[in-house]
């Protein structure tokens, strides 16, 4: 792997020998990249920042005062928010949670058996099995999501928890992830060790192997979480009863009526605000935990 | 004997019951929508009659009917064009800024960069409707601190959600949740080239512009393929943004996108059928497309390898 880049830099260093540089400027400060990535936070921040204030605006204020200069109205913006058809606000936050949680939950269970036996056993079919599940990735999800509809609709399964639940719970991305990481982090000597002390498979994976694979499950954990929260499209589909709804699709709806009734933007603001802590929360602490070293180990394989 | 060979059974049937789940739920939830899609797109219904009465509507084989009906509706196209010109500026602009910001920190004496890194990575934890729904706030002329700026200097505001300018707007929602993942990606992918090889360069009198340029950006290209390919399909696939942004401004149509267009012909007209076809149109193209893809940079991967 290096000789290949020191082949590469070799040239280099012949074509420009003038740009060696002095000890002194070593200890200066690389303003350019600093300079730069600062601009690109800021760029990232600014409608985060504008929500923070927006949000304490009342909405009168919203449109009379400069767009950075906090208002006065955050408490009763969150009142009437919270007031707003009997608190169902709320219950978006909940569903949300109860949608993403319970359906991270159950994909990494299934990533985990399935990623297992793609990493573990030899067995004809296996590689078929994992392209199949693989091609998954690329349908996009509106060619699937009419078909579901459609077909849960002769079940009667729509406008219900499970058909936003169910359909996500295979997670082409979280198999692979899954299978990866086993293929790197369970030796397969361990197996064949608990083999030798005749355990059963179903043991030798829960006990032995399952916690091998913890790390790279907390990142299919929260890769799953995430992709669900975001969801928009299934929900959209989905359902039609708002105490359902999470969160993505009752701001959108809120949003709908907003554009009639300028009154609700400053609801939608609030709402957006409020949905967007949690999350910033959240990422702020699984950050450290995140092992993103999975993806890019997943591009050199 | 008889125990020996009976585990052997037991791990030969085990990976199958392991994959089990899996594959019960890729067959309902992948395959047989799949299926469904097409046998709805090669389909069509008949009214008999008035149409009123029990089987007066029947399900009749269309052939390739809805097909030629979804490519030759000039809507699709334009549609389709429509995301083209949007992917022709998100994906680059999003991949060289994210390759740039990457770049920048994996650069000595940098600082403040843990901060910087956590704030443009921040955008990925927030929902794509709720980006559309903040930055459509700030396009609006009453709400928005650019209109409050062009106005104090006393230049022309653009209407941020009509013509040309829609597309930078929607463009650049898409780029402002995208290019801190994708700058993750290709900054571990840098943290793991071996310090010794910059060494060298240093050694032979590289400067950090010619170590990133010769350097670092080959040997990053696979997950730069990666990120490009992921780019690609999440383009082609533009559902929620513009759908958020449509309660903001007249100039996006239900069908302003392929798979809006999807979405409208099966809920809003209530024609499943074209809806199917359409969306097998797209899933094929979706298809072709990366599956190209994939084979040009394996051929390429494999002619490296081979030098």
């Amino acid at each position: 792997m290096s000789s290949v880049a020191l082949r590469k830099a070799a040239p280099a260093a012949g074509t420009t020998p003038g740009t060696v540089q002095g000890p002194p400027r070593r200890r200066r400060i690389a303003l350019v990249p600093t300079v730069t990535l600062l601009l690109g936070a800021l760029y990232c921040l600014l409608p985060v920042a504008w929500v923070v204030v927006a949000s304490t605006k009342s909405g009168r204020e919203l449109f009379s005062t400069f767009t950075f200069l906090p208002g006065t109205g955050f408490a009763d913006n969150v009142k009437d928010l919270s007031a707003y058809r009997g608190g169902v606000y709320w219950k978006w936050m909940g569903n949300s949670a109860l949608y993403a949680g319970l359906g991270a939950l159950l994909s990494t269970a299934v990533s985990a058996v399935s990623g297992y036996a793609l990493a573990i056993y030899r067995f004809r079919g296996r590689e078929t099995i994992f392209n199949i599940l693989l091609a998954g990735v690329l349908m996009p999800p509106v060619i699937l999501a009419v078909p579901q509809y459609l077909l849960l609709a002769k079940v009667d399964l729509t406008d219900t928890y499970a058909s936003v639940l169910l359909p996500l719970i295979l997670s082409p991305y979280g198999v692979y992830l899954a299978r990866i990481y086993t293929a790197a982090a369970v030796p397969s000597d361990v197996v064949e060790a608990g083999r030798m002390d005749s355990a059963s498979e179903w043991r030798i994976f829960s006990r032995i192997a399952l916690p091998m694979m913890i790390p790279g499950l907390v990142t299919v954990f929260l890769f799953q979480f995430v992709a669900i929260w975001n969801n928009f499209l299934l929900p959209y589909i989905m359902l039609s009863d708002d105490e359902k709804f999470p969160i993505t699709l009752g701001l959108f709806t809120l949003l709908e009526q907003g554009s009639n009734t300028p009154v609700l933007y400053t609801l939608v603001i609030t709402g957006a605000l409020l949905a967007v802590v949690p999350l910033i929360a959240l990422f702020l602490v699984i950050q450290r935990f995140w092992s993103l070293d999975l993806l890019s180990g997943a591009v050199k394989s | 004997m008889t125990s020996a060979r009976r585990k052997t059974y037991g791990v030969k049937g085990a990976p199958y019951l392991f994959l089990l789940p899996a594959t019960l739920l890729f067959a309902l939830f992948f395959a047989l929508p799949i299926g469904y899609a097409l046998w709805l797109s090669l389909h069509k219904i008949e009214v008999k009659g008035l149409g009123l009465g029990k089987g007066a509507r029947q399900e009749t084989w269309a052939g390739l009917g809805n097909y030629a009906d979804a490519l030759s509706d000039p809507e699709l196209l334009d549609g389709a064009l429509r995301v083209l010109g949007y992917g022709a500026i998100v994906v680059p602009v999003m991949l060289g800024l994210a390759l740039l910001f990457a770049l920048m920190l994996d650069t000595d004496r940098v600082r403040l960069a843990p901060f910087s890194r956590l704030a443009i990575f921040l955008p990925y934890a927030i929902p794509g409707v709720i980006a559309a729904l903040l930055w459509g706030f700030l396009y609006l002329p009453d709400l928005s601190p650019f209109h409050f700026v062009l106005d104090k200097l006393g230049l022309p505001q653009p209407d941020l959600l009509d013509g040309g300018p829609l597309y930078l707007s929607l463009s650049n929602i898409a780029v402002w949740g995208g290019t801190g993942f994708n700058m993750i990606v290709i900054y571990t992918s840098l943290r793991a080239i071996p310090a010794e090889v910059y060494e060298a360069a240093r050694l032979d009198g590289c400067s950090q512009l010619q170590i990133a340029l010769r350097i670092k950006i080959p040997m990053v290209a696979p997950s730069l393929v990666l990120t490009f390919f992921f780019s690609i399909i999440a383009t082609l696939q533009v559902f929620s943004e513009p759908t958020t942004l449509r309660p903001l401004t007249n100039s996006l149509s239900t069908t302003w996108s392929p798979l809006m267009k999807v979405y409208q012909d099966a809920f809003g007209k209530g024609d499943t059928y074209s809806a199917a076809a359409t969306a097998v149109i797209i899933a094929v193209v979706t298809l072709v497309l990366s599956f190209g893809f994939l084979r040009a940079a394996n051929s390429r991967n494999k002619q490296e390898e081979a030098r």
